[in-house]
């Protein structure tokens, strides 16, 4: 295999893994930061309880998504040089301003946070929680001004062989931020809104503080239906401005090889014969291809053959057809994952609004298992996103083949993705394993201390 | 002075932030299994960096994006370049990061046991790499015409560059040890201190020996001429200071000559390098500089105005989360970590 495609599957797993872990950051952190302010404002000991007893998964799961962000950071230096130097005057600044104004902060204040609970006055200590959700925030926000940039690059020049930034203004207010960030943003609210719903839901069938999860539970739903439908209307609105920007990565989310109707359907499954471009079969609803386009009825959707004729035309011989199969199945998923995402925290809402949880325990196993609902819809909306827009790694401007590093050989790459991959994998057992500990554990006592002062170990 | 003059100093100031915070707590990291007895006094020496560790790594995160942005060159070459020795350098901080956090979950003696050792090794690779790093920075290393390190990892390693390396680890353990003295009290604190005391002239011995073979080794001398300024030599008095503080138990006073030497010598390779970021040793004329690695004049304007409002908001705040945690830790409290 040669670098460009160890590379690829190296940026892949890397981002992917490091993609789990931060939109239950995010999520978390809103939501402990709404626990502790309850408790302050009301007095009441069950939020301190919650405070406490979700701030360690949230520690745990935090340390993961750091550590791995790291890697993110440097791996555009080591395996994708060239594209450094190309993008690097556009593409350096989000990352930069990210480390500046959200990593400082977020690390700084998560350690205020879990080291200032007896030296702080309450209303600093919570501010501090606070500050750490800002914090994830804006580094989501300008991860994605980057990631908005190679969707759809703009507010640059290109200049002696390189793009240049010539607008900081249009950077930030970029279409595809417009519409990227919220989504993302909202997705991983949810991610965290399913998280805390589905452990609370499994105390609840283990019947551990069962007051305390069912008033998580309550709490986390109300979020996830908030978030999943908010996240779903914003997704709508991307998928029209993808049109617009990107009509390549539409035409390949919905496999269709040429041109529609007029009233374009839009297909539910379909079998995908790339080599051939055409599909063998295909189960459609009508119309809704042009509603998902355009949002009305009607509207015809160009189609990969013409787009592909157009791009040679505009940027010279190629093939500027994304994998299809790999695009087309990813949306779907994102959107099955997403709408069953709102139909569970629909219901759960309701059955919670009317103390119904406990005699429901199938709801609750769902519930259980749909912690990784949103997880899912996360990774293949980034798939499709990231996949959707090859060969380039920015629109229109660098091919990802002339993006990676000139003097890295194939070994290197290779020693890294398998050092990288094991650790990673390492990490996922040690997480997981831990994860059930503290939930096995479950919520303090008030006054009660859960680590063990004074274990004795033999000295050297 | 210009834009790309500017940005050269804040890169410059970040790293010296970044060697003088995490070189302490490498320092502390490095001494886990060592200075601590029990596994009480293990986690009362982790506490002591508790609060600071990720913040403190966050200096380098920025210097890193930094570069990324206002020298992208610089930044491709170098991380490209020194590929290998950037993969240890992050599976060391992967480890050591969840060491912090993971350590005390659980109550198996082995468990913890294995995590002090991660931390311990997480602690000791990256001073070693920065070291040797630096050392390859000041001397020069294979860079062809088109930017490209063309050298492999192990043309990195010389006994002058593993000099360097093991100077800095002895100067971050040394600053550790004298970080562990204000942190802590009773039978950790006389420890630290006698260690600091056991390890102060091999330090001194090790970095004068790294200065003497700059001499030979790079192109310092001939730049900055035989009497290099008072900047390197006050970096020299103050690190040979130290043994006398803490013979004379001022521990504040020695903590704060360690932390002089690694502002002032971090000062004094970067003024070897300027303008230069990257010395080609295959021909002057391909070294990388503030110039000709750097972005477009309006991208480093931008960048200026926002590192300039952003970054002394961050220094007040990470001053007063040192304020907030300015006392000793007692081995009867409460520990986080």
């Amino acid at each position: 295999m040669d670098s460009v495609i160890l590379a690829r599957w190296q940026f892949g797993i890397t981002t992917i893994y490091h993609f789990f872990f931060v939109p239950i950051t995010i999520g978390l952190a809103f939501l402990i930061a709404f626990m502790e302010t309850a408790y302050v404002v009301t007095g009441d000991q069950a939020y301190l309880r919650m405070t406490k007893f979700w701030g360690k998964l949230f520690l745990i799961n935090f340390a993961v998504g750091v550590v791995t962000g790291i890697m993110q950071e440097f791996q555009f230096g080591m395996n994708w040089s060239s594209y450094s130097r190309y993008v690097g005057d556009v593409f350096g600044a989000p990352l930069a301003i990210e480390s500046l104004a959200a990593f400082f902060l977020e690390s700084t204040f998560l350690a205020v946070w879990l080291f200032g609970w007896d030296k702080l006055p309450k209303r600093v200590h919570v501010l501090s929680i606070w500050l750490v959700a800002i914090g994830t925030t804006l580094s989501a926000f300008w991860i994605l001004t980057a990631n908005a940039f190679m969707q759809e690059p703009v507010g640059h020049v290109v200049r002696g062989g390189h793009a240049e930034m010539a607008s900081f203004g249009q950077l930030i207010t970029n279409p595809q931020l417009l519409f990227e960030f919220p989504h993302v943003w909202l997705g991983a609210l949810s991610t965290g809104a399913f998280f805390v719903a589905g452990i609370s839901a499994y105390q609840i069938l283990k019947r551990r503080s069962v007051d305390i999860f069912k008033r998580c539970f309550s709490i986390a739903i109300v979020a996830a239906t908030v978030t999943s439908i908010l996240t779903a209307v914003v997704g709508h609105d991307q998928a029209q401005h993808l049109m617009r920007a990107q009509p390549m990565k539409m035409a390949a989310s919905e496999a269709l090889w040429d041109t529609s109707p007029e009233v374009a359907p839009w297909a539910i499954v379909a079998g995908i014969d790339s080599a051939n471009h055409r599909n063998t079969f295909e189960i459609e609803i009508p119309g809704l291809l042009s509603l998902l386009a355009y949002n009305r009825l009607h509207g015809s959707v160009p189609g990969i053959n013409q787009l592909q004729a157009m791009y040679e035309q505009h940027y010279g011989p190629g093939n500027y057809i994304p994998p299809v199969r790999t695009t087309f199945w990813s949306f779907r998923i994102m959107v099955a994952a997403g709408l069953l995402m709102i139909l569970l925290a629909l219901y759960g809402v309701f059955l919670s609004t009317r103390d119904r949880l406990e005699r429901r325990p199938w709801y609750l196993k769902t519930m259980v298992l749909a912690i990784f609902l949103p997880l899912i819809a996360n990774t293949t909306g980034w798939i499709m996103t990231e996949v959707g827009r090859q060969p380039w790694v920015v629109f229109g401007l660098l091919r990802t083949a002339d993006g990676v590093s000139p003097t890295v050989p194939p070994s290197l790459v290779w020693t890294t993705l398998l050092g990288f991959g094991g650790i990673y994998g390492v990490l996922a057992a040690i997480d997981l394993y831990l994860f059930m500990k503290v939930i096995r554990d479950g919520p303090a006592l008030e006054g009660e201390q859960t680590d063990d002062e004074g274990l004795e170990v033999a000295p050297l | 002075m210009d834009l790309n003059t500017i940005w050269f100093l804040i890169i410059g100031a970040l790293f010296t932030a970044f060697f003088l915070l995490e070189g302490f707590d490498y320092g502390v990291g490095m001494l886990v299994p060592f200075l601590g007895r029990t596994d009480e006094e293990r986690r009362v020496i982790i506490n002591t960096i508790g609060p600071f560790w990720d913040a403190n790594e966050v200096w380098f995160i920025t210097a890193g994006a930094s570069m990324f942005a206002a020298f992208p060159n610089w930044y491709a070459t170098l991380f490209s370049g020194f590929y290998l020795a950037l993969f240890l350098l992050l599976i060391a901080l992967i480890g050591r990061g969840v060491s912090f956090e993971f350590r005390s979950k659980l109550t198996h003696a082995g468990w913890r046991r294995g995590w002090d050792w991660v931390i311990f090794f997480g602690s000791l690779l990256p001073p070693l790499l920065w070291g040797v790093a630096l050392a390859n920075l000041m001397r020069g290393v294979p860079i062809d015409q088109h930017m490209n390190y063309v050298g492999t990892f192990w043309d990195l390693i010389s006994v002058y560059s593993v000099v360097g390396g093991a100077s800095v680890v002895l100067l971050f353990l040394l600053h550790g040890a004298l970080f562990l003295t204000l942190r802590t009290e009773g039978a950790i604190q006389r420890r630290a201190r006698r260690l600091a005391l056991a390890i102060g002239a091999w330090t001194t011995a090790l970095t004068f020996f790294f200065v003497i073979l700059s001499y030979f080794e790079t192109d310092m001398f001939t730049r900055l001429g035989v009497d290099p300024g008072s900047i390197p030599i006050l970096a020299g008095l103050s690190l040979f200071s130290v043994q006398f503080f803490i013979r004379a138990k001022r521990d504040a006073w020695a903590f704060a000559m360690t932390a002089l030497t690694i502002v002032l010598s971090t000062i004094t390779v970067f003024m070897d390098l300027y303008p230069r970021v990257m010395v080609s040793s295959l021909n002057p004329d391909w070294s990388l500089t503030i110039y000709n690695a750097a972005s477009n004049p309006y991208s480093l304007r931008v960048m200026t105005i926002i590192a300039l409002t952003v970054l002394p908001l961050v220094v007040l705040y990470q001053i007063w989360s040192y304020w907030v945690f300015r006392h000793r830790l007692k081995a009867a409290e409460h520990l986080e970590y």
